[in-house]
């Protein structure tokens, strides 16, 4: 039933990594000070296992910086520090301080935290560094606007996006010149879509977080949506009340920030059965996630304008 | 087998049985297209309408879409498909495509991504962005309307890109009735443009996206129609990679990979071929030569690997490579070139400044050209060529470009990794054209072609000793034809392997052409510098007795050898002690002005100011100072290899 693959002919699964390793290549051989963002999600951990493909047996001639929310969730962090460990890379962890100060949350500030948190703390943390090349896990199939974002994307010295004004980006040649104070974008997984995530997890064995899988875990309903109680404690502070705690068998779709990131209930607890739910859901990926749904249908390029990621 | 079949058992199987479900989708294998038409055409619905028939769209999107299609749809409530493809705020509200948005859809067999192009003639430029990666291209036609004037451009764009499949996808047929004797005229009229602008095949088929005929099924609206449908052509056409694997073996190298001292490996992604551990390799500019050694993955060595992938290579010699050099087959390499005919498309407000310096980047090379003023420009809508000063915003030219230094290529036609190109504005940064270089204008100085399998080292060593040149320097009747003979005397008897140079062997033969002018003893130089330096190739230890008077000359002769191969021998005899041997008689020929230029009566000598070895033959005798230099060099050097 399936076209047969001769020999010569590679699976889109090997382009899009050889792809993505070429990318990776460029960036380093013409960069000065790039970086990769690592956001402790499944789309991160495929870029970070391709990042290792590329230089091996050197490790990757980069740091990761994690922009902190202080609001992920436990078990990203535990894995955060394990993969750093394990890929011989330098992980720096950006937390913006103003946001920290303010006290800023997702329950009392909803897209003032994102704001704060990830879009300002990621622009402090480009320029406290001066890197000039960052490479991102977004995918064009996320999102309509990111569906024609450049896989080097310009940012101006302000950390700016102009979609009007993109670099043409013709083969698979690379434009990386800058002048001094822009800085570049770097999406070597843009040409993925979740299944493409999933499939190279399963070929390769990619450590994702466990919140993957389904569990059974404390759980409780805010604002309509299904959420993991994680810190107890500090979510009884911010909502000013101790939710009800029930336990379900639930997963997630997305990692973001607990608060934001909704839950499914589901029994899958193997990757073959995540990626069978996966392919039989009716909801499409982002839908777990708050962000998007700002500003009507173009939630998105506004906040990339703006300098988020 | 019905799409609606197809689609059950994919479900079927994805429920029952997922693991064996991910095997076969691992194994698919990926096409890039292009659709082209313009905003009236269906071109985002017929897309809008792939998506959705490969089950591409969830039901949140689709409850969007619903609501989208009544708030803003174009189709009279109905679902407007485009809604789905159209992403950009701003091309929302004009009801336009701007930008070139890519799409992901897959089926059983293959995955896809498309590349929606714009269709108006100010955005050629996106459309050869989206067509630079495409192995085929989706031609939108308007069954209404037939072959426009943009038919004709996206065909031309399509063609100049190299793109080898073409669709003709005659939409909207359900609005004339599925009339097969007008899908007939458009196919006929269509393919006698096709003809005219070289394009030798195509495929064409009657569709209507929006309805859904002959999209994923033959539809029973076009009974005479027995072609495959779209989805099934887009599913069996050869990929580029597949025709790239191919070709012979060229690989850009992107980055050197070196960990530490024990590890040097070649990154880079295979352009075209294939590549085997063993096989023959040869670095391009330089033309040196190696084995690999090792195909090195995170997962293990491979035995082979080929276009399309992106690998690590280590090689059997320590030979110069770095980023910029393409490693290729030792006995197929590319080209090396610094003139070309170029054609170009100009993606930039500011048009093209002929003789401006420009960055070139083709693959993993960066290099300095300038372009000339164009031959001619193509008028995209009529395919005249027309004179042109310069290229503007979206034009298409044919100009030759000049590299500052020379690069490997080979003609686009051959490999789209390799004849492939940007410019980048110096100042601004942005890429202002994308080039295909078609030919080169000549070779460049660099033979490199010619670069031989045995190299200076296997000479050298085949000797048991270092090639090296003994330049000797001195007035007339100093020493230096004395000394220098009789140090090749004492290395002949050591059992090395030495020619000596001199004013007469040189004279008689290579440069007899030559007089005594400076321009013509600076040529007289120059020459001998090269077969000495040729000399050193074939490992030989050279000797050359000439005045050399001149500081620059020599200076010359000692930047063609590596540092620790040239030997400035000053034979340091004043020049009243000269006159006063006078062994030839020539001084007193000078003095009495029969000789004219003659080096320290009329022609300044340029006494070396730090030279290898100084003889001072008032205080030393030609014997010994033939020890000293032998003891010298012996000593220092000889035994390395």
């Amino acid at each position: 039933m399936s076209d047969p693959v001769s020999k010569s002919t590679l699976t889109h699964i090997q382009r899009l990594e050889a792809e993505a390793i070429h990318i990776m290549r460029e960036v380093v051989a013409e960069a000065t000070n790039p970086v990769m963002l690592y956001s402790v999600g499944k789309d991160s951990a495929v870029m970070l296992h391709l990042a290792r493909k590329a230089f091996y047996p050197s490790p990757p001639p980069f740091p990761l910086l994690h922009v902190d929310t202080t609001w992920k969730f436990q078990a990203m962090y535990e894995l955060r520090e394990r993969m750093a460990k394990e890929s011989g890379m330098e992980l720096l962890v950006y937390q913006n301080p103003e946001a920290a100060e303010r006290g800023i949350n997702p329950f009392d500030h909803g897209a003032l935290h994102t704001d704060m948190w990830k879009t300002e703390g990621l622009k402090q943390a480009l320029d406290k560094y001066g890197f000039d090349a960052a490479f991102g896990g977004a995918r064009r199939d996320e999102e309509k606007s990111r569906a024609k974002e450049r896989i080097f994307s310009f940012r101006t010295a302000s950390h700016g996006w102009d979609p009007k004004n993109q670099r043409p980006e013709l083969w698979n040649i690379y434009n990386a010149r800058k002048n001094k104070g822009e800085s570049i974008r770097v999406f070597p997984i843009s040409n993925w879509t979740e299944l493409d995530i999933w499939q190279y997890i399963r070929l390769n064995d990619v450590p994702i977080v466990p919140l993957y899988f389904a569990a059974k875990r404390p759980t409780f309903e805010w604002e309509g949506g299904l959420f993991m109680a994680d810190d107890l404690p500090r979510l009884e502070k911010v909502l000013g009340y101790r939710p009800e705690i029930t336990e379900r068998s639930i997963r997630f779709r997305t990692l973001g920030c607990f608060p934001l990131t909704g839950a499914v209930e589901s029994e899958a607890t193997t990757l073959d059965e995540v990626i069978q739910e996966t392919l039989l859901t009716t909801t499409s990926e982002r839908q777990g996630r708050v962000i998007d749904k700002d500003a009507g249908g173009a939630g998105m390029e506004v906040k990339k304008q703006q300098g988020y990621f | 087998m019905s799409s609606s079949d197809v689609i059950y058992q994919t479900e079927a199987l994805i429920a029952e049985d997922i693991a064996a479900y991910l095997d076969v989708h691992e194994h698919k294998s990926m096409l890039r297209f292009i659709t082209c038409g313009s905003v009236d055409d269906g071109k985002s619905t017929l897309i809008g309408r792939l998506l959705y028939d490969s089950k591409m769209i969830f039901e949140d999107q689709l409850a969007a879409l619903e609501t989208d299609s009544k708030k803003v749809g174009t189709q009279g409530g109905e679902i407007d498909f485009a809604l789905l493809v159209d992403g950009l705020a701003a091309e929302r509200e004009q009801g336009i495509t701007i930008d070139v948005a890519y799409r992901f859809f897959s089926t059983e067999k293959r995955k896809f991504i498309v590349a929606d192009c714009p269709g108006h003639e100010q955005y050629t430029r996106n459309m050869v962005t989206g067509a630079s990666t495409a192995d085929l291209a989706v031609i939108l036609i308007d069954a209404r309307k037939g072959v426009l004037t943009q038919t004709r451009r996206h065909s031309y764009l399509a063609h100049l890109i190299g793109i080898r499949h073409i669709v003709l996808a005659v939409n909207k047929m359900d609005l004339i009735g599925y009339d097969q004797a007008r899908y007939d005229a458009i196919v006929a009229d269509y393919s006698a443009f096709a003809a005219s602008i070289g394009i030798e095949a195509f495929t064409a088929m009657p569709i209507s996206g929006f309805k859904g005929d002959n999209i994923t099924a033959l539809s029973e609206n076009t009974p005479w129609y027995s072609g495959p449908t779209l989805m099934g052509h887009l599913e069996s056409v050869e990929v580029n990679t597949a025709a790239e694997a191919a070709g012979v073996f060229r690989m850009p190298v992107q980055w050197v990979n070196r960990p530490n001292l024990d590890f040097r490996g070649f990154s880079g992604l295979i352009a075209n071929g294939t590549v085997r551990k063993g096989d023959h390799v040869r670095v391009l500019p330089s033309g040196k030569t190696s084995t690999v050694t090792r195909i090195v993955t995170l997962d293990g060595d491979l035995e082979e690997a080929v276009a399309g992938q992106s690998i690590t290579l280590c090689l059997a010699d320590e030979i110069d490579c770095s980023r910029g050099d393409v490693l290729a087959a030792a006995d197929a390499p590319p080209q090396v070139a610094d003139q070309f005919e170029t054609s170009l498309v100009w993606m930039a407000d500011e048009p093209l400044v002929p003789g401006r310096a420009y960055w070139l980047k083709l693959a993993s090379q960066t290099v300095s050209v300038t372009v000339s003023q164009p031959k001619c420009t193509i008028n995209v809508n009529t395919m005249e060529r027309l004179a042109a000063k310069t290229l503007e915003l979206n034009a298409i030219g044919v100009a030759e470009i000049t590299t500052d230094r020379p690069i490997v290529f080979e003609p686009y036609g051959e490999s789209r990794t390799l004849g492939g190109f940007i410019l980048i504005d110096k100042i601004s940064n942005a890429t202002v054209a994308a080039g295909m270089l078609n030919f080169s204008l000549r070779r460049a100085q660099n033979v490199h072609w010619q670069a031989l399998d045995v190299t200076r080292e296997a000479h050298a060593r085949l000797k048991g000793q270092s090639p090296a040149v003994l330049w000797f320097t001195g007035l007339s009747g100093s020493g230096k034809s004395t000394i220098a003979n009789l140090v090749e005397k004492k290395l002949h008897a050591l059992g090395k392997h030495t020619f000596l140079l001199d004013g007469d062997n040189v004279r008689h033969g290579l440069n007899k052409d030559l007089g005594f002018t400076e321009a013509d003893r600076i040529e007289n130089i120059r020459r001998v510098g090269e077969v000495a330096r040729l000399m050193t190739d074939a490992g030989l230890i050279v000797l050359t007795a000439f005045i050399s008077p001149f500081r620059a000359e020599r200076d010359i002769v000692r930047a063609m050898l590596p540092e620790d191969e040239f030997f400035e021998v000053f034979i340091d005899t004043p020049l009243e002690e000269a006159e006063r041997r006078d062994v030839k008689g020539l001084y007193k020929k000078a003095r009495s002005g029969a000789l004219k230029n003659f080096t320290g009566i009329d022609s300044p000598y340029e006494a070396p100011e730090n030279p290898e070895i100084r003889v001072d033959t008032m205080r030393e005798t030609p014997e010994e100072a033939a020890e000293r230099i032998v003891a010298l060099i012996i000593g220092d050097w000889m035994p390395i290899i």
